[in-house]
């Protein structure tokens, strides 16, 4: 790591714009030429990206099923999503999924964070490349792993069987009640190590002679976690706390491989909504609409994270 | 003191077997014979490396592979170079509007690609990219670029600008600024870039199984989806599956672990 931090790819911090900056004065020829530089990028990702989006909005707004001229319906899409209560519940399931996404993990990243730091000791490497393999794997193959695990005769209920606890063993991702927390906890698995990644990076930055004052006032170790590192990594507790939340709410792959929104609808999120009704029942409007609902809830959440972090001084 | 330490390295352990038990089932899965009867965790009787042959076989890998391979080797150079041209005109040259266009490239990072999808198939069938590799490269090129820019934006913001005006001085020109003296000194930030967009399009899914009809087509992990679809009860094969399409991203992974680590958190931090 050490080394990594001398290289000219070393840390961008926050701020976008700071001292470093090339002072050249900028003729404005040079900054019309410099759009032959931007222009490339900037038509894939208007062509593929951002015009997609913008008809999604303007999809969302009529009743089509992909074939037939389509007629102008205005917003009746949306007044459908929060009428038809399996619509309305994928949303409130996304929102539950935050707190095995983002919350646990973020605690499971502090943890990690507070044995992983200080003095480097024997196999800390090893450990951290382990915590965030999961981070690293297509989330289908996670998917159908964790399916196998939480099956009947799976390891989870072996496990249970073992420790005596062999009376709660249930095929867990078909369990009305369970399935929805069992399937947020494969979550937990995949998001803590890049909880953990984000803050080892941060707590790198702290100052060590904040932590040898606070030894001299005589704080313990997990005093000295609690009042040097944890504000020290505020800011990675945010970016963290923003990418898991928006895994949280956007999640399709996971969903599609191990439960497809059962039993009974239990489990059904908007990325699997959105993916059914427009490529197997032909309701383009309602899928357009239901995304764009999600999009606004994505944004809403990210800004609200963003609102309540930032900093007050 | 020292019982700190062993209560430390107690709890690694266990949240390091927590983690690494998937990855022993599954390997333990499929080295079982295809078609076995698994009680979790299970020794097999005997060690059989049937499940990869025939997983490999029956779930059709070599063309699964293929296009996997294709599309990550059109998709990784063309982001790379112009998410590198457009942060370093957005950053260097400060072209006209650089501010709003910065700020309209980082908004992008909030897009679910879940409203992206539908109207990008509709838009595309239009124009016969549909159950094309082109437009799978181009959509996945799209969907990296806002990370892709504001990476090479940062890197560049912290590129001394006395380098930049040095070579100004001498003459050089915008071209000659990127190629002779920010590039060679840009290899790590491209690596990293590189690795994640190597990792991205290989496990992306959504896209694929949206925009891919043809089964031959589809990308390993798009194809793993529908497998387990056709072969939901034979774990072994499935384990041999599931570990044949994960085995190329955990290789990278381990080559390339600096790299990752360092870029998905630096290029996280966006406070």
């Amino acid at each position: 790591m050490a080394s990594e931090l001398s290289s000219p790819a070393a840390p961008p911090r926050a701020t976008p714009v700071r001292g470093g900056e090339p002072q050249v004065i900028h003729p404005p020829k040079r900054r019309l030429r410099g759009w032959l530089y931007v222009l490339p990028a900037l038509a894939v990702y208007l062509g593929f990206a951002i015009w997609p989006a913008i008809n999604t909005v303007r999809l969302s707004l009529l009743s089509w099923d992909g074939i037939l001229p389509a007629t102008f319906v205005g917003i009746e899409n949306y007044i459908k999503i929060f009428r038809d209560s399996a619509l309305f519940e994928a949303i409130l399931h996304s929102l539950v999924l935050i707190v095995f996404f983002s919350f646990i993990p973020i605690a499971a990243g502090l943890l990690m964070t507070a044995l992983l730091m200080g003095k480097v000791r024997k196999g800390m490497t090893f450990f951290r490349v382990v915590f965030f393999l999961p981070q690293v794997l297509p989330l289908v193959a996670v998917g159908i792993t964790w399916r196998w695990l939480y099956s009947d005769t799976g390891v989870i209920n072996q496990i249970l069987d073992v420790v005596g606890l062999g009376s709660f063993g249930r095929a867990w991702l078909g369990d009305y009640q369970l399935a929805l927390t069992a399937l947020g906890l494969i979550g937990t698995w995949s998001m803590s190590g890049l909880c953990m990644m984000l803050f080892l990076t941060g707590a790198q930055k702290i100052d060590p002679s904040l932590y040898e004052a606070a030894k001299l006032d005589g704080a313990n170790t997990f005093r000295q976690f609690l009042h040097v590192t944890l504000p020290g990594v505020r800011k990675e507790i945010t970016v963290a706390g923003v990418i898991t939340t928006i895994a949280a709410l956007a999640s399709f792959d996971l969903v599609f491989v191990t439960t497809n929104g059962g039993p009974a609808g239990q489990t059904n999120v908007p990325g699997l909504l959105v993916y059914r009704l427009a490529f197997n029942e032909g309701d383009i409007g309602g899928a357009s609409a239901l995304a764009v609902v999600l999009t606004v809830i994505v944004m809403t959440v990210v800004g609200g994270i963003r609102y309540f972090t930032r900093d007050r001084d | 003191m020292r019982g700190g330490v062993g209560l430390r390295y107690g709890v690694l352990v266990l949240l390091t077997v927590m983690i690494l038990v998937p990855f022993v089932g599954i390997i333990l899965a499929a080295l079982h014979p295809p078609g076995a009867q698994l009680d979790g965790l299970s020794i097999p009787d005997r060690w059989s490396w049937e499940s990869f042959a025939l997983a490999w076989q029956q779930g059709n890998f070599t063309a699964l592979m293929r296009s996997s391979v294709l599309i990550a080797v059109f998709v990784v150079p063309l982001s790379v170079v112009l998410a590198t041209l457009a942060g370093f005109g957005l950053q260097i040259l400060k072209v006209w509007g650089n501010k709003t266009l910065s700020f309209a490239f980082v908004m992008g990072l909030t897009l679910p690609i879940e409203v992206i999808v539908v109207a990008l198939y509709f838009n595309l069938r239009e124009v016969g990219l549909t159950n094309s590799y082109t437009g799978i490269i181009l959509a996945e090129a799209a969907l990296f670029m806002p990370f892709g820019v504001y990476w090479m934006q940062t890197h560049f913001s912290n590129i001394p600008g006395e380098l930049v005006e040095a070579a100004r001085i001498d003459g050089a020109r915008d071209m000659v600024v990127l190629l002779r003296v920010l590039l060679p000194i840009s290899w790590p930030a491209l690596t990293t870039l590189s690795v994640l967009y190597f990792m991205w399009s290989w496990n992306q899914f959504m896209l694929v199984l949206v925009m891919m009809q043809d089964p031959e087509r589809r990308t390993a992990p798009g194809g793993l989806g529908l497998f387990v679809g056709q072969y939901t009860t034979d774990i072994p094969l499935l384990a041999a599956a599931c570990l044949i399409v994960v085995a190329p991203i955990v290789v990278v992974y381990l080559i390339f672990q600096r790299s990752f680590v360092s870029g998905i958190t630096q290029g996280a931090i966006k406070g």
